[in-house]
């Protein structure tokens, strides 16, 4: 061994930190951030049918949902909600691939898919009662096919793969989604759920939100590849989308989905986005980031690119944009009232649903935990 | 009793084949999945044959990923079907443990009772086999202690085949643990019975002196116990407990109260073991019946040493023999 291939192992000082390869992947857009339409020979078909009508339709689905999140991270800073993950910046990521999906598809949110789930019909306000304190969940999941929320990180990867083999076992052509963080993607969980997805050949598209940032670690702490790359070692296709093009982030989520619904197997869309806010209202990002990369990032604001293009091609009248700002100050003023609203569980909920056939100490401790709350003479305990 | 009821004597790992057959021809929702389970049958062969009768598609062998094993089973209850995931051996459930833990036990919770998670996760567990590290441990404790998850312990061949019926047909999940040293004991079944309740304990053997509580493979231990010590003009009742999550303390009271002494046996660490929780609740409850403190023979609090030093870690007969005197001494 030479003196020089000795030094070239040692690991160097900047491992780990260093930026990922000069080699510019390729990211698939079909609106530019200053709102103009380019071609793309591969994706323009999944959206060649689109009207303007449905154009408007994306547009109003990211500004109410920006205002819903706006709303939430003042209700948090007024003390109404505990917590809040923030999707500011994710907007188009999220509504075009939510926009792709059918009513039969089923959805797997990680805790900040608020968007997918106005998607789904799922009620805003649904979404806070974890937050806020009052349940852990609290929805359907098969109301709108849109699972519960999942704080640990990754885990729902799985649960999305375990579905989607149900669905190729039931001979159905669904498709299901699984959202997930550039974080998450270090998670042994999403490799395993890879794993799976592939050797069942299952019908799942892995939709990972790259937004930069895993609460305080860069991407670059979680990878030395483009994420999109993972899938190759997978056998599965992987394509990076401008995650701040709702156009394209819908063209390649549709293009995933067929895939899926045709028996292709499983399909990674990384969609390349920024969390312009806070990882969640506990976190502060100018300890962590730079202002200049927020700034950055906010010339390639997902909302303000789809306006100018509806205003360049007249697919909107000033009038459409004036009814719709009326229609998120009434969103937000719902959402408001509806958590100052939202009454605290009653206190024997503790035991509700621990399980679903009963459990003798449950039961138990129930019956103490009653027994204790009589004991206060003046009732107030009951 | 019914004129046409057959016995068939079969060993318990067997009982658990015919009872998985049963469940698998009874419910088409009902899917079996784990490493090695389909062509090899398992490493135990607890699941032999049956991909062989009903396919590749309802019996699943899997990537070499627990948690991968439990996330997708919990998936697959989520679309409706019934999954029963075998980990391989006890010391390999930990890379599964967050999604049992963190997401199989909570799920019915969290959706306030709109999910049911129908999840049986078999774990052949304990030692006395001679296996290297990581294939003897009992770490039911670790479940017993989550809230939502049921963990259960068949001490025998018709227990294994009843239970594990009723482990599949639970709407909770269940952490089925397999006493794998009893793997080939032979013991009657009656495949026509109607069986007890899966979290009723069980009075296995009748005694006014004291009262042994043990569970799957200390079971038939404490029954070979009882017999030396009747030897010795000493009547011990033993109670093979089944459920160790819902545990039965009704069944040890009621025990407890005619015999007044209790040593609970289990291969697990004694330090925050299942006999702990048993020994303070059943103090609680029997606190003016008990002429001596309850004692509890269990594994030390060390790792589950190598195989040729097993029998000195695992509770055996002169151990509980002696804990038996210790307590008859007050």
């Amino acid at each position: 061994m030479t003196v020089e291939s000795t030094a070239a192992r040692k690991p160097r000082r900047s491992a780990g930190t260093r930026k990922s390869p000069s080699t510019k992947p390729e990211l698939v857009q079909l609106l530019t951030p200053e709102g103009k339409r380019v071609k793309n020979a591969e994706y323009d078909k999944y959206v060649a049918d689109i009207t303007p009508e449905e154009l408007r339709g994306l547009y109003r689905d990211m500004v109410l949902t920006r205002r819903f999140d706006a709303e939430a991270t003042s209700l948090q800073r007024q003390g109404e909600l505990g917590l809040w993950a923030s999707l500011l910046g994710q907007e188009a990521a999220q509504i075009g691939s939510g926009r792709a999906l059918r009513d039969d598809d089923y959805v797997f949110p990680t805790y900040r898919e608020h968007g997918v789930a106005w998607c789904r019909g799922v009620d805003p306000t649904n979404l806070l009662g974890m937050f806020r304190g009052v349940n852990n969940g609290g929805w359907d999941p098969n109301g709108n096919n849109f699972h519960l929320y999942t704080i640990v990180i990754g885990s729902q990867t799985l649960h999305a793969t375990g579905y989607a083999m149900g669905v190729a076992k039931d001979g159905a052509d669904s498709a299901v989604i699984a959202y997930f963080g550039d974080g998450a993607s270090s998670q042994g969980d999403v490799a395993e759920s890879f794993t799976f997805s592939a050797v069942y050949n299952a019908p799942v598209v892995f939709f990972c939100q790259n937004n930069q940032w895993a609460i305080s670690e860069p991407t670059e702490r979680q990878t030395r590849v483009p994420l999109y790359q993972r899938a190759q070692g997978f056998g599965f296709p992987g394509v990076r989308v401008d995650g701040n093009d709702v156009l394209a982030s819908l063209a390649v989520t549709k293009w995933a989905l067929e895939r899926a619904r045709g028996g292709e197997g499983p399909t990674l869309v990384e969609a390349y986005t920024y969390r312009m806010g806070a990882h969640t209202t506990s976190d502060d990002p100018s300890k962590y980031r730079a202002d200049e990369e927020r700034e950055a990032w906010e010339a390639k604001d997902p909302i303000l690119r789809l306006r100018r293009y509806l205003e360049a091609s007249n697919h909107a009248d000033e009038g459409f944009f004036a009814e719709l700002e009326t229609e998120s100050e009434a969103l937000g003023k719902r959402v408001r009232e509806a958590v100052r609203a939202m009454p605290d569980p009653d206190r024997f909920a503790i035991f509700e649903h621990a399980y679903a056939d009963g459990h003798a100490l449950v039961d138990e401790e129930r019956a103490g935990f009653a027994a204790y709350q009589a004991s206060f003479a003046d009732g107030e305990g009951a | 009793m019914a004129e046409t009821v057959t016995f068939k004597n079969m060993a318990l790992a067997k009982a658990i084949n015919e009872s998985l057959r049963r469940a698998l021809d009874a419910d088409p929702k009902v899917l079996v999945m784990g490493e090695d389970v389909g062509k090899l049958g398992g490493v135990f062969r607890v699941t032999d044959g049956l991909q062989k009768d009903f396919g590749e598609s309802r019996v699943v062998d899997t990537p070499l990923a627990e948690s991968g094993i439990v996330g997708t089973a919990i998936g697959l209850a989520l679309r409706g079907y019934r999954p029963v995931v075998e980990i391989q051996f006890d010391g390999f459930v930990f890379p599964a443990y967050d999604q049992i833990v963190t997401q199989l036990a909570k799920m019915h919770a969290r959706s306030l009772g709109k999910v049911k998670m129908p999840v049986v996760v078999r774990i052949p567990y304990g030692g006395g086999i001679g296996a290297v590290e990581h294939h003897s441990e009992s770490p039911e404790s670790l479940f017993a202690h989550v809230a939502g998850l049921k963990v259960v312990s068949p001490s025998n061949a018709s227990d294994a085949y009843w239970m594990m019926q009723q482990a599949i047909q639970s709407d909770d999940p269940v952490i089925f643990f397999e006493p794998k040293r009893r793997y080939w004991d032979k013991g009657d079944v009656n495949t026509e019975a109607i069986p007890g309740p899966l979290h009723k304990a069980q009075v296995v053997r009748e005694g006014t002196d004291l009262t042994l509580v043990a569970y799957g493979p200390m079971v038939k231990l404490c029954q070979e116990v009882a017999n030396a010590a009747a030897e010795e003009g000493r009547s011990l009742e033993v109670v093979d407990l089944r459920s160790i999550s819902p545990l039965d303390f009704d069944a040890i009271q009621a025990s407890v109260e005619k015999t007044r002494r209790l040593v609970v046996v289990h291969e697990a660490p004694v330090f925050f073991g299942s006999g702990a929780e048993i020994a303070a609740r059943i103090t609680e409850r029997c606190f003016y019946h008990l002429e001596a403190p309850v004692l509890r023979v269990g594994g030390y609090h060390a790792p589950y040493p190598p195989a040729r030093l097993e029998d000195e870690y695992l509770p055996g007969l002169d151990r509980v023999l002696d804990a038996v005197d210790r307590s008859l001494a007050y």
